[in-house]
């Protein structure tokens, strides 16, 4: 009787995890991480020594209109990296998506063309995203020389990749009914897109594009180490001269622009749900 | 305008036969309702009518084509003339009456008057009227989240009768709707085909609806033709054998009962062997 109520997939729930917690295991000891080394009394003193120095923020006219200069410098760097990589990832995610390719009704003819095409956009997303952003920023360099357009074709690229597979990923987790039943009914691939998938896609879009804008704004910091000027240039010098408050300050406004981007991408979801 | 089914076969990728030597000749302008239990295969036969599916036997010729062995814009335009009112509608919640409807000429406009569409519909007038005809003239700008399930299989009707098609399917076009409703539903389609002259084919699960307005009933088991009679002539052995459980278990209840509806939303592989 006892087998006939016992759930079928508990087993290999517990299976799993168990295996998952053995993997983390070997894991964690080749990254020597130890948490109890944070709270041993000589670390703690260490740590809050190194705070303290932060401490208090640096707020003279002089830095804060530099600060406001390099604001501006960076917002305008993410924000033309991410207008870039939006331009890239738009046609390959669309490429990506089964949901809206013709040869599938039925199956067609000519489905392998398709299959193809996408394996290809795959994998150039693939290389697009898997070389960090800070590689492509040094090799850019070499052509622009110092400067934010460097910057701004690096974070274009790897985020191209990455929000090109994202798109691609949350149009196919769409519902693909309405598209499917628009395809059928002889519509285009771009007008089954905008009737069929982009109403229930729209706001989860928007909501990762302006994440990874709140990300390129971050990643602009390790632009600004290779020359790429904005925050990330001034944080650098603010460091090597060992000047806490100054790069609290710089800390500040990221946190700022952050909660910003939090803001926007409510705003924004809301106005489309 | 009519069409033809020549011994046509088809498995579903999940290795259901759905389909099994179905020999069907539809004249232009002829009116047949398909009738079956659930899982009988009416879904699966319209949508090959819908050249949506590719049936792994026999030959289908719709609206005097060929639909695979046409290039891929032959094939497109020939969809386009063909409309499917589908089982559960397939329009996204979020999307407003009036877009759902236009969605109907997506295969008919060019790819500019689409997206233009989408900022200011093109044709709220024509929209307008379709849905006068169902009665649903005031909710054109409302979203179809608000609707019931009724009104969105009617906003799903209005869309087929704006596109003006061909050759006009419907499946289980009034299963959500009152016995009323369904009745002056069914009359419109019916009204709807005899003025524009052309084909209508519609499955139904109210027997009388079918008996009262098409001229021709076909009957489906187990993916096969059971009988393909004139209304007049379809007895009551034959819709006791029609519905007759595998195994010979005798029907329960009345026969003129409405069926229970299939599970909504429930779409065949999108492969076919």
């Amino acid at each position: 009787m006892s087998t006939a109520v016992r759930d079928p997939a508990a087993l290999p729930r517990l299976g799993w995890t168990l295996a998952a917690l053995v993997l983390l295991w070997p894991l964690l000891r080749l990254t020597d991480f130890h948490p109890v080394a944070l709270f041993e009394a000589g670390n703690l003193t260490a740590m809050g020594n190194f705070l303290a120095g932060f401490l208090p923020p640096e707020t003279s006219p002089d830095f804060l209109s530099l600060l406001g200069k390099a604001t501006v410098e960076t917002l305008a760097m993410a924000t033309a990296g991410i207008a870039l990589s939006i331009l890239l990832a738009v046609p390959l995610g669309l490429v990506l998506t089964r949901s809206l390719s013709i040869a599938r009704l039925g199956p067609g003819r000519r489905g392998w063309i398709g299959q193809s095409l996408r394996a290809v956009a795959r994998a150039l997303l693939a290389v697009l995203r898997g070389v960090p952003e800070l590689v492509w920023a040094l090799l850019f360099v070499r052509v622009f020389g110092l400067g934010a357009a460097a910057g701004v074709l690096a974070l274009g690229i790897t985020y191209g990749g990455m929000l090109g597979k994202v798109y691609g990923e949350i149009l196919e987790s769409t519902d693909a009914r309405p598209a499917r039943a628009l395809l059928e009914a002889g519509s285009g691939r771009l007008a089954a897109l905008c009737y069929g998938l982009l109403p229930n896609a729209a706001s989860e879009l928007v909501s990762y594009t302006v994440y990874r804008w709140e990300c390129a704004v971050r990643a602009s910091v390790v632009m600004g180490f290779v020359g790429a000027g904005g925050l990330g240039q001034l944080m650098d010098q603010s460091m090597k001269m060992l000047n806490g408050g100054e790069a609290a300050s710089i800390l500040v406004t990221f946190l700022v622009l952050v909660v910003a981007a939090d803001g926007l991408s409510e705003l924004l979801r809301r106005r489309l749900a | 305008m009519g069409f033809s089914l020549e011994g046509v076969g088809l498995t579903h990728a999940n290795g259901f036969r759905a389909l099994r030597g179905i020999d069907l000749r539809i004249a232009p302008g002829e009116r047949v309702a398909l009738i079956g239990a659930s899982g009988a295969g009416k879904t699966t036969l319209l949508r090959v009518l819908a050249a949506s599916l590719r049936p792994g036997e026999g030959r289908v010729t719709l609206l005097d084509g060929e639909p695979w062995a046409c290039a891929p814009a032959a094939l497109r335009r020939l969809r386009a003339r063909i409309g499917l009112v589908h089982q559960s509608p397939p329009i996204p919640p979020r999307q407003r009456v009036v877009t759902a409807v236009l969605a109907g000429r997506l295969g008919q406009w060019p790819l500019w008057k689409c997206l233009a569409s989408l900022v200011l519909p093109v044709d709220p007038d024509g929209a307008r009227a379709a849905l006068a005809r169902l009665d649903l003239a005031e909710r054109l700008y409302e979203r179809c989240d608000r609707l019931s399930g009724g009104q969105l299989q009617r906003v799903a009707l209005a869309r087929v009768l704006y596109q003006q098609p061909d050759l006009l399917l419907a499946d289980e076009p009034v299963s959500a709707m009152d016995p009323a409703l369904s009745e002056l539903t069914i009359s419109l389609l019916n009204e709807e085909a005899t003025r524009r002259g052309v084909t209508l084919v519609a499955s139904l699960h109210a027997v009388d609806l079918a008996l009262r307005h098409f001229p021709r009933v076909v009957g489906v088991k187990e993916g096969a033709i059971l009988f393909d009679l004139p209304a007049a002539q379809v007895s009551d052995a034959l819709l006791r054998e029609l519905y007759a459980a595998e195994g010979g278990l005798p029907l329960t209840g009345g026969l003129r009962a409405p069926e229970p509806a299939e599970t909504a939303g429930e779409l065949p592989p999108l492969r076919c062997a």
